[in-house]
């Protein structure tokens, strides 16, 4: 069968935008064939800084013919009627319609339409433009003469040339015809860019991708990303160094260039005086290099390795001496920013935060750090720090925001901070918590440890929660600009992993005294809410956070809807434990029992129109199996009782095991609803005991199945 | 090229270089122009591009321009940051569809050979939040460095861009560094002489960059900035409404040019503030928006002008 061959000739585009739109072509052309009949058996695009190409292989060569049978008006109907029926299928005359006989409405006009299927390059030659017309680029613009008319091509850059061929591998493929704003469709391409601009004809996917390889291009992204990986690492071992790998720098690099060739240039070495990181983010983010570590010491050494997109007739040297000189002053920056930075003591940069903004409803930049250096010694205790080391930690944690290094490259804030702090002699502890209070900051990174750390880390955390609770800026649906959710899973990471015994509400409600302490009250909604509001939202991010562990989320609920549960650490365990003794018979049965109890309680109390709270009366037991459920219940409630006291809740679990014979024996023998009503009365509240004394470890009811 | 003299090759000389690219882009059509004689941040405030990017009449140009960063002043000691330097325009609208091959040429036609140097297009959306203009194109490397700036314009003072004009803008300091191999602006060839005829560019301009990052940074008169920008502002809008005539069934303007000059003035002026610090953040915003404004309605009133206009 047929191959379809795509090409959209452009000027550059820009990286970041290639694999999506490659990924777009594809889905755009086979949804389509799709949509009009043409199943293909498989379709593959791809993408170079100047093109776009996709091959779809093994499409009918036509569409299927189809028959329709179209129901018209009744015989002898209105002429109206007729003329329109005649328009709408094609018919010549009424006399070319099939009589359809029915007996209850009388005859009517049947028109047999056969539709003739069409030759798969004509439905091509329709389609094509209109993807192309309408292709989702995320930003496109107009160009040239054209554009003096509305309604003139967009695309991402200027469009110069598009390559359709369709037919079956045998044979000489047919150029699908069509034009887009001037632009015809046919069977030439060009060459590299510098290497081969010449132009190339192609028949076919195979003839093409072979033929542009010839004209210096890599077509697939994946090979050019290979490549430089590949050949980078073997230009730095041979030197007897390792290639610090990046794959999205790879990613990135392999939309910059259509035909990669690895160089290798050097720098200075007095520029190893700056730390590892802000080289490596000088030579990344502005140069597009990779740099290059000495397996002896673990460190970067005086290497990088640069990325060409053409094979230079001087072998690279011109190439490697340019990008020096750039890498050079790069590095003398980033070395004069470095130093300027050492001379200035981190607490000397506080006041400017006076001067800056935090959010207009919650302060500057300073109200927030004195709030969060109070919170994290309040929080120190709590979490086995000193107090002077954490607000140390929290006074300076924020200040390398205003070095210039971090002005530079936004992404080495704290870890600047650690190495200005450390410069500076500040305490270990403290120094690392500059970096380590930003953690985690999404649900694979690391959870910091030391103390210091995780109090400031809290604190930070639980000031922007309240924060921005306060002021109404709660996450919505996908909206979360605050990355609030991420700063409560934080908290919720922090606590767990560290085993922490911290009430959220007690710092919840600290965090919004501090806050309200400056802020003129009208700015916060609602501050008595705020706390429990919090809290369940911490309960949903829980929920998730346990759910993606493969933990039931109705557990969560059935141990917050117990209320007063802000210890998330408790939480955590009784979920824990719960899960556990519901996957035994025991648990399994005693939830059962308890649902059940709960259900003739829901019934009897909506009929009674009261609750059966309130002790039973043991007088009123006359079968044993009563007596044996109410002496189970209180032998359970005060040994799971002691045990929840304890935090001991596996064996509050396996104390609640023991009510299960009971329960079975009593649903077994007793009939609740006994016609002597103070019996009756008796045994409900019998029932009822039974759900209180499994509330010492969950509500049971929240809890499916 | 062969009959030039050695101390005009654009590898020797500052002035060299530049008269290649004026040469280079004369034989494309363009009308060489001189300078603006005004004070501006970049070469796209001269109303020559500015202006004649928009309305559909054609209009092939290129020019050098000072361009004046009152807070990129360094008082002469850093190797390649200052308050004061050339920027080569090239505007031509429609933009041609040849115009990447065009530039390609232009850098070989100043010694930059593109199969010895790694020439790259890399991605850069170019945005005037004073001037209400943006554009996408690309910042162009020569072997890692930034060298040109690649822009198709779409919109320029608030006004569709049809057709749409292509910009290059060459930074020539550090072009004509990267060719002549210095690592210090100030230690650029201007004249292409050596010994005792030589001229550096530093001979040329460094003092006037420690007297200007001592005048912009620490004496600018604010008061008198302040007072300025005011007049400009004013001065802009009194022209637009004056500028404006019913002739026959069309709105016409007359005075487009002088009120633009007021803009641009305003933008200067405003730049200089905000080298000397005294403009806050939240004002910075607000200052902004009455360049864009007036930008905005110089471009209006251009578009209803002889050259502005649809024929």
């Amino acid at each position: 069968m047929p191959d379809l061959l795509l090409e959209l000739f452009s000027e550059e585009i820009p990286a970041r935008m290639q694999a999506k739109a490659a990924d777009d072509l594809r889905r755009m052309v086979t949804d389509k064939l799709v949509a009009e009949g043409l199943v293909y058996e498989g379709a593959k695009a791809f993408a170079t800084p100047r093109r776009l190409a996709l091959t779809v292989h093994g499409i009918p060569a036509r569409q299927s013919d189809l028959k329709e049978e179209r129901r018209g008006p009744r015989v002898g109907g209105p002429d109206a009627a007729i003329q329109g029926f005649l328009k709408a299928t094609g018919l010549a005359r009424i006399e070319d319609a099939k009589i359809q006989t029915d007996p209850k409405k009388g005859d009517f006009y049947i028109a047999l339409i056969e539709k003739p299927g069409r030759a798969t390059i004509e439905v091509l030659a329709e389609i094509l433009p209109v993807i192309v017309r309408t292709f989702p680029w995320p930003k496109s613009m107009r160009w040239g003469e054209r554009s003096a008319k509305s309604g003139s091509l967009s695309w991402v850059r200027p469009l110069h040339s598009i390559i359709a061929t369709f037919g079956p591998e045998t044979e000489e493929p047919d150029v699908v015809k069509f034009s887009v704003d001037g632009i015809e469709a046919g069977q030439t391409t060009f060459g590299h860019r510098f290497m081969a601009p010449a132009a190339i004809s192609v028949r076919r996917f195979e003839d093409y991708e072979a033929k542009l390889k010839a004209a210096k291009v890599v077509l697939d992204p994946q090979a050019r990303k290979d490549i430089i990986l590949e050949d980078a690492k073997e230009l730095a071992f041979a030197q007897g160094f390792e290639l610090v790998e990046d794959q999205v720098l790879a990613d990135e690099v392999a939309g910059l260039v259509e035909w990669p060739v690895a160089l290798m240039g050097s720098f200075d070495k007095e520029f190893l005086s700056i730390p590892d990181e802000v080289i490596r983010a000088t030579i990344r983010n502005n140069q597009k290099c990779f740099v290059v570590s000495d397996p002896k010491t673990g460190k970067l050494t005086n290497k990088f390795i640069l990325t060409a997109n053409i094979e230079a007739t001087d072998g690279g040297k011109t190439i490697i001496a340019g990008n020096e000189r750039v890498i050079r002053a790069r590095l003398s920056d980033a070395k004069f920013f470095y130093d300027t930075d050492l001379k200035t003591k981190l607490e000397a940069r506080l006041p400017k935060f006076d001067q800056i903004v935090f959010h207009e409803k919650l302060g500057t930049q300073a109200e927030r750090i004195k709030r969060i250096e109070r919170l994290a010694a309040e929080i120190a205790p709590l979490v086995g720090a000193d107090v002077e080391k954490a607000r140390r930690a929290a006074h300076l944690a924020k200040a390398d925001l205003l070095t210039e290094v971090v002005g530079e490259f936004p992404e080495l804030q704290g870890l600047m901070g650690k190495y200005y702090a450390l410069a500076q002699g500040e305490d270990a502890s403290v120094a690392a918590a500059s970096e380590e209070h930003y953690k985690p900051q999404g649900p694979a990174d690391r959870v910091p440890t030391d103390p210091a750390s995780v109090a400031v880390a809290l604190a930070d955390k639980i000031d922007t929660l309240v924060g921005f609770w306060a002021i109404n800026e709660k996450p919505t649906g996908s909206k979360d600009p605050y990355a609030l959710r991420r700063a409560a899973l934080g908290v919720i990471r922090l606590i767990v992993e560290n085993a922490l015994r911290v009430s959220i509400l007690n710092v919840a409600i600290s965090a919004l005294g501090g806050l309200l302490d400056k802020r003129p009250r009208e700015a916060i909604v609602d501050s008595q809410k705020l706390p429990s509001e919090l809290l369940s939202f911490f309960a949903d991010r829980l929920k998730v956070q346990l759910r993606d562990q493969g933990a039931r989320h109705d557990l969560v609920d059935a141990v917050f809807s117990l209320g007063g549960q802000d210890d998330l650490l408790l939480v955590v365990r009784r979920v824990d434990a719960l899960g556990k003794f519901l996957d035994t018979d025991d648990g399994k049965n005693l939830l059962a029992g308890t649902k059940r109890a709960s259900n003739i309680l829901a019934i009897e109390e909506k009929k009674d129109k009261r609750t059966f709270d309130g002790t039973p009366d043991a007088g009123l037991y006359n079968l044993p199996e009563e007596r044996a459920l109410a002496s189970a219940i209180n032998q359970v409630k005060s040994e799971a009782g002691a045990a929840v006291a304890k935090e001991d809740f596996a064996s509050a679990m396996s104390a609640m095991a023991k009510l299960r014979p009971a329960v079975d024996a009593f649903f077994d023998k007793v009939k609740v609803n006994d016609d002597e009503p103070k019996v009756r009365e008796n045994r409900l509240k019998l029932l009822n005991e039974i759900r209180a004394a499994t509330r010492a470890v969950a509500d049971f009811s929240k809890i499916e199945g | 090229m062969d009959a030039l003299p050695a101390h005009m090759r654009p590898e020797r000389s500052f002035q060299g270089f530049i008269l290649a690219l004026q040469r280079f882009w004369a034989e494309q059509g363009c009308v060489i122009l001189q300078p603006y004689d005004m004070e501006m941040g970049a070469g796209t405030f001269h109303p020559a591009t500015t202006l004649r990017a928009l309305g559909p009449k054609r209009w092939n140009a290129a020019y050098v321009q000072p361009s004046r960063r009152p807070k990129d002043g360094r008082y002469g000691e850093n190797p390649n940051r200052m308050q004061h330097y050339y920027q080569f325009q090239v505007i031509m609208k429609p933009s041609p569809s040849n115009l990447q091959d065009l530039y390609l040429k232009s850098l070989a036609a100043i010694g930059i050979d593109s199969s010895l140097h790694d020439i790259r297009f890399v991605e850069d959306d170019w945005e005037s939040p004073t001037l209400g203009a943006w554009g996408l194109g690309w910042e162009c490397w020569c072997d890692g460095m930034e060298v040109s700036q690649f822009t198709y314009f779409q919109q320029v003072a608030g006004v569709e861009c049809a057709p749409v004009a292509g910009e290059l803008t060459y930074g020539l300091e550090r072009l004509a560094m990267y060719v002549q191999g210095v690592d210090r602006v100030y230690d650029l060839n201007f004249n292409g002489r050596d010994g005792a005829d030589k001229v550096t560019y530093g001979d040329v301009f460094l003092q006037a960059e420690q007297e200007y990052s001592r005048h912009n940074f620490e004496y600018a008169d604010t008061t008198m900035l302040f007072e300025q920008f005011k007049m400009a502002e004013d001065a802009c809008k009194k022209y637009l409404a004056a500028g404006w005539r019913e002739g026959g069934n069309q709105k016409e303007h007359l005075m487009a040019l002088p009120a633009y000059d007021q803009c641009i003035k305003a933008s200067h002026v405003f730049n200089l503030l905000d080298a000397r610090g005294v403009i806050s953040v939240t004002e910075r915003q607000s200052y902004i928006m009455r360049v864009r404004e007036l930008a905005k309605a110089c471009g209006d009133a251009w578009v209803h002008t002889e050259a502005g206009r649809a024929v």
